[in-house]
């Protein structure tokens, strides 16, 4: 079974629809990437996932309705978010960033500081003072904190220097290693199949394609994600 | 200097005065620096709500008034032997400081669970208007409580006793009173660093991200609140015992902004804020209060000149940090 299903989900904003019927399915372990154009939903599937809107169709967590969580409930089932735009609480300092969301687990403040270590070398500052880079690698590490069972990136390393983004896909990769389940939002098929060994890509609110990387052949590639 | 230097010589500066007038035969400046504890330890709490937590209570008189009520209501049971009835129990009045102090926080305690669960459900100005509609409503009830005091409130003979000391010596009562004052900062102080703390204060800057980490902003505050209103409580059983009287003055909203005044002046979120807001208050209104009737216009211009000055208030002034809530 897998640890999370998505099954025909719809969601609206308002009277606008946004998803119009997205399937995915993230095992225990796996990486994931949902990809697609901008405006085809994936940050509105994330959303939903997460419990932040309303949405309808089957949306599970191992075993349990997300239906009926709310978000803050959802986020304790097991599942990690790291928003879009590298939000921080932008008065703690890094450790306590990392503190308040801490729950018990294998991710503690050492393995966190371990994997980032300019988090480490940056404990007493404040989160605004950061880079963007260590601002994106801080709210990693919150969310990490909280020990979730399924990791969600959406756009993690967006608006990075490519040092950064490679510094952050490397420890994306190390975390997956570590047998945590992954759900990567990115635009890059190439830097994402780094990281991920299986692809869905949404076109206009749907399901477009889903399959392994491997068989994510460049003209499909162009076709849906358009690069 | 650094935040921790501020609140030490704070605390300092509190404890030498009544020992210098101890020593000075100066009995009434003992009793103002008893009441600028007492009202340090009421904005203690206001500011782990108000500060830590962003909830801008316009209430909190009512848990002030609650504590004062308690003491007032137990104490005057215990001189005139009359038993207090609740229900089918008759129980005896007290002059026991401890006892009442736990009745106090218990009952201001359940008063904040209470208006909290309900106020927290909204925001920004109509958490201030709902808490500042509960307020009023324990003011207007007491001012027609005819059984304690109705408008007039109601006089205790003797201070409460404290089981060791003489509370009736001024530097004795100002001991205990900067004790429990002492006790709250450190307890405000472990809170900040504690993950509830820092969780609470994430609540505040963006209550979304705190939800998507597993934690629910409105449980946090709920929380902040009802220790809030109990130390805020415990305060007024203190005030009540200080001035040996208790009227609804004390659940009025006035009362609710001098203590949101006493915040800000020292400086909002700061361990030493409070308490530094008191020991001014205090000290401007006895000795201009002493100069002229209408003080609190001095009291008002200083006030305009920290917020727009100084918004760390006197705290961020002495550690030349300004408002870290940006």
């Amino acid at each position: 079974m897998s640890l999370l299903t998505v099954e025909n989900l719809t969601a609206h904003y308002g009277p606008a629809q946004a998803l119009f019927g997205v399937d995915l399915t993230v095992d225990e372990g796996e990486a994931v990437a949902l990809m697609g154009r901008n405006g085809m939903g994936k940050s509105t599937t994330v959303k939903a996932i997460c419990r932040m809107i309303g949405s309808e169709g089957r949306l599970t967590f191992d075993g349990q309705d997300l239906h009926r969580l709310p978000s803050h409930r959802a986020a304790r089932a097991g599942i990690g978010l790291v928003p879009e735009g590298r939000r921080c609480f932008r008065d703690l300092t890094v450790t306590e960033n990392l503190l308040a969301a801490a729950r018990r687990g294998p991710w503690d403040l050492p393995r966190i500081e371990a994997l980032f270590p300019r988090l480490a070398e940056r404990r007493r500052q404040r989160a605004a003072s950061l880079s963007g880079g260590e601002q994106q690698m801080l709210a990693i590490g919150r969310a990490l904190a909280t020990n979730p069972r399924l990791l969600i990136l959406d756009e993690a390393t967006e608006g990075l220097a490519p040092l950064v983004r490679q510094e952050i896909r490397a420890a994306i990769r190390q975390v997956r290693d570590g047998g945590m389940a992954i759900l990567i939002i990115d635009k890059s098929p190439r830097e994402l199949a780094e990281v991920a060994t299986r692809a869905v890509i949404l076109a206009r609110g749907r399901t477009a394609w889903s399959g392994p990387f491997a068989e994510l052949t460049p003209d499909r590639a162009e076709a849906l994600v358009g690069v | 200097m650094s935040e921790r230097w501020v609140t030490l010589a704070a605390l300092a500066a509190l404890l030498a005065l009544p020992l210098w007038a101890l020593a000075a035969d100066e009995p009434f400046t003992i009793t103002l620096a008893t009441r600028a504890a007492i009202l340090a330890l009421a904005a203690t709490g206001l500011n782990i709500a108000l500060g830590t937590g962003g909830l801008v209570s316009l209430g909190h008189a009512a848990f002030f008034g609650i504590g004062g009520y308690a003491m007032g209501i137990l104490a005057s049971h215990a001189q005139t032997f009359a038993p207090l009835s609740l229900g089918p129990w008759e129980v005896p009045g007290t002059q026991s400081m401890p006892v009442i102090w736990l009745v106090a926080i218990a009952a201001s305690a359940l008063a904040a669970l209470a208006i909290g669960a309900l106020s927290l459900r909204t925001a920004g100005v109509y958490f201030i208007m709902i808490t500042l509609a509960f307020g009023q409503m324990f003011f207007y009830f007491a001012t027609s409580w005819r059984a304690y005091g109705g408008e007039d409130g109601l006089s205790i003979w003797v201070r409460n006793g404290f089981p060791g000391l003489n509370t009736l010596v001024p530097i004795q009562f100002f001991g205990l009173c900067f004790a429990v004052l002492l006790l709250a900062m450190l307890l405000h102080g472990r809170l900040i660093r504690a993950p509830f703390g820092l969780a609470l204060d994430a609540a505040r800057q963006a209550p979304a991200r705190v939800l998507a980490v597993g934690l629910s902003p409105y449980r946090l505050q709920l929380a902040a609140f009802v220790l809030s209103g109990a130390i805020t409580g415990l305060a007024g059983a203190l005030y009540a015992d200080l001035n040996r009287f208790v009227s609804p003055a004390m659940l009025s909203w006035q009362m609710s902004g001098e203590l949101i005044v006493l915040v800000i002046l020292g400086g909002v979120g700061r361990l030493a804020g409070p308490l530094i807001g008191a020991g001014l208050f205090v000290a401007l209104e006895h000795w201009l209060g002493g100069a002229t009737e209408y003080w609190h216009a001095w009291l008002g211009a200083i006030l305009l000149a920290i917020v727009l000055f100084a918004r760390g208030g006197i705290v961020g002034l002495l550690t030349g940090q300004g408002d870290r809530r940006g």
